[in-house]
């Protein structure tokens, strides 16, 4: 077996898996690449009936610097970027304590209130939709941040994967530090969180990503094009420009998924930590 | 655990955590915000959702009235939430085997190579992490009727053009083959989580036994030792494809004439559209119950991966 798995023997078993990968990342590539070639050809050229793979007549950046300056791409980056923010910072202030104390005390209602966490964990945005939307809408709140932010404050994934984390935590630390006269919140965001952090980066790369690109809740709260995010300005781009300009409209779809293309090469491993945490949710 | 350290300290005083007699209200400080929240974000409106699918609201009128259970009773007779009911479990025996056969297939793969192992995992989890909406109007191009790069292959080759979402009988289909593409990556890490744990010897021993085909190594090694994995997998699988959206509200509006209609779509149109949120409460009731017995599988399916 050892033989076998010797790395510098030609064996036809890897040169196979080779043709069939190279195959199959070919196809899976296919859509960057047309999404790419297509941002820098012509109209015209794509009503031609043949298929180039480069194209006759480069237009350069021309529909990005087209996008960016005739479009509000920008402010849907700047809106997806306000949203995914005020809901990860809120979600880590009231997720953290809560996991800390269903980690770390001992509490009347503790098993009930875990109970619930894992309850609510099932339960996806679709379902309380209708209520939240109802309610925004007496509050006059509807069309704003606080509308597109407020269903996701709580993340009871974050209570989970935290309360987990917590729990590895050391008690022999944490009783050092109450000795010495720490109280049990500066012990909490000042000795555990920092030891807590990769868990707290996956989370963030979770939240982040489902929210950069949720279409969703946006779609039901948002009606002005000053506050749409990066997906609800791209649906709404492309009716409005109807698809007659197919460069410009890939041009803004490269523009908007950029962002987490780009946070996803530089920091492969977190991403892939962190996305695929969502397969325990 | 903690008692052990100080079992000199009197009983009735002896402090649960090593040594710290912690004040409860602490612990309630540390859990208020996030159970209001809680209660403010999902179990009230679950509660105001449940009693609203008794009743025959309507957006922006002020008659609430009582009809009991007869929303739920006309979705029985309502054949566009039948369609959407049919075509969304269609849509799931399309995606789960497809996203879940091609990431067991992409994990073996990768997992038997000497090179580049690295290089494969990054480019089949690009889709995973590209913006759902962005790539579907990528697809949608792809897949034209008549200006789209796959139709202009097909013509090359002297076959018919297809226009896929144009066609009633295909339109499910290439929704589908867009979720297979974006979620096999992602099912491939889990596998290849999974492979990692099968030890070695296993495949020795096999080899002693004269199991020289890779393909009967596989099936009499490696899938049964992948059975938590594969359970899981195919779990979380249908949880996704079952919540399909954005491609549907971005490529195809449940159309051609209802034909990718599917469960939330039809669900946020009666609600968020027609505004009938009555009806669209039963119907996010049906949703939400079928959603509970896949979590309820799933919380199954983890408790034997732990005890496997």
């Amino acid at each position: 077996m050892s033989a076998l798995r010797s790395p510098y023997r030609f064996r036809p078993g890897q040169l196979l898996a080779h043709l069939v990968l190279l195959f199959l990342a070919f196809l899976f590539l296919f859509p960057f690449y047309v999404l790419l070639v297509t941002s820098v050809r012509t109209p015209q050229e794509l009503f031609t009936p043949d298929f180039h793979w480069l194209p006759v007549e480069f237009t350069g950046l021309r529909y990005y610097i087209q996008s960016v300056t005739h479009s509000p791409v920008l402010t849907f980056m700047k809106n997806g970027v306000v949203v995914c923010a005020g809901i990860l910072i809120v979600q880590l202030l009231t997720a953290i304590p809560c996991a800390y104390a269903l980690a770390k005390y001992e509490f009347r209602g503790r098993d009930l209130l875990f109970a619930t966490v894992l309850f609510c964990l099932t339960v996806p945005i679709q379902a309380p939709a209708l209520p939240l939307y109802l309610g925004l809408n007496a509050m006059g709140a509807l069309d704003s941040y606080f509308a597109m932010m407020a269903p996701f404050f709580l993340s009871v994934f974050a209570i989970f994967l935290f309360r987990q984390t917590f729990k590895s935590y050391p008690d022999e630390i944490i009783q050092a530090a109450r000795l010495d006269g720490m109280s049990e919140s500066a012990i909490l965001w000042t000795i555990v969180v920092p030891a807590s952090l990769p868990a707290i980066a996956a989370f963030a790369v979770f939240s982040v990503t489902a929210h950069w690109n949720d279409l969703y809740w946006p779609l039901i709260v948002v009606r002005s094009n000053e506050l749409m995010t990066p997906p609800l300005g791209l649906a709404y781009f492309t009716d409005v420009e109807s698809g007659e300009n197919y460069g410009a409209l890939m041009a803004t779809a490269a523009i908007l998924t950029a962002p987490l293309m780009l946070g996803f090469l530089m920091a492969q491993r977190h991403f892939i930590r962190g996305i695929t945490t969502m397969g325990l949710k | 655990m903690a008692d052990i350290v100080l079992t000199e300290a009197p009983a009735a005083a002896r402090p649960r955590r090593l040594g710290a007699v912690l004040p409860v209200r602490v612990a309630y400080a540390m859990a208020a915000p996030a159970v209001a929240l809680m209660v403010l974000t999902v179990l009230a409106p679950l509660a105001v959702m449940l009693a609203m699918s008794f009743t025959g609201y309507r957006f922006g009128e002020d008659a609430v009235p009582f009809v009991g259970l007869d929303n739920y009773l006309q979705l029985l007779n309502d054949r566009t939430f039948r369609r959407a009911l049919f075509n969304t479990f269609a849509y799931v025996a399309m995606v789960v085997p497809g996203s879940v056969i091609l990431g067991l297939l992409l994990a073996v793969l990768i997992d038997g190579l000497n090179h580049g192992s690295r290089v494969y995992r990054l480019v089949f989890f690009l889709p995973v992490t590209a913006t759902v909406v962005a790539m579907a109007m990528v697809w949608k191009y792809l897949l034209h009727g008549t200006i789209g790069p796959f139709n202009l292959l097909l013509v090359a080759l002297g076959l018919p053009a297809i226009d896929v979402f144009g066609d009633r009988s295909l339109a499910l289909a290439g929704l589908a083959v867009i979720n297979i593409w974006s979620l096999a990556g992602f099912n491939m890490v889990l596998f290849s989580a999974g492979l990692t744990a099968v030890p070695q010897d296993l495949y020795d021993a096999a080899a002693i036994d004269g199991m020289d085909d890779k393909l009967d190594r596989f099936f009499s090694v490696t899938l049964p030792l992948l059975g938590p994995t594969m359970m899981f997998v195919l779990v979380t699988s249908t949880i996704t494809a079952f919540k399909v959206f954005d491609t549907v509200a971005v490529i195809t509006r449940g159309g051609p004439r209802g034909a990718s209609d599917v469960l939330l779509y039809t669900t946020y149109l009666e609600g968020f559209s027609y505004f009938r949120m009555g009806s669209a409460a039963a119907m996010t009731t049906v949703f939400l119950a079928i959603m509970l017995v896949f979590a309820w599988v799933q919380a199954r399916v983890l408790d034997r991966r732990v005890h496997y």
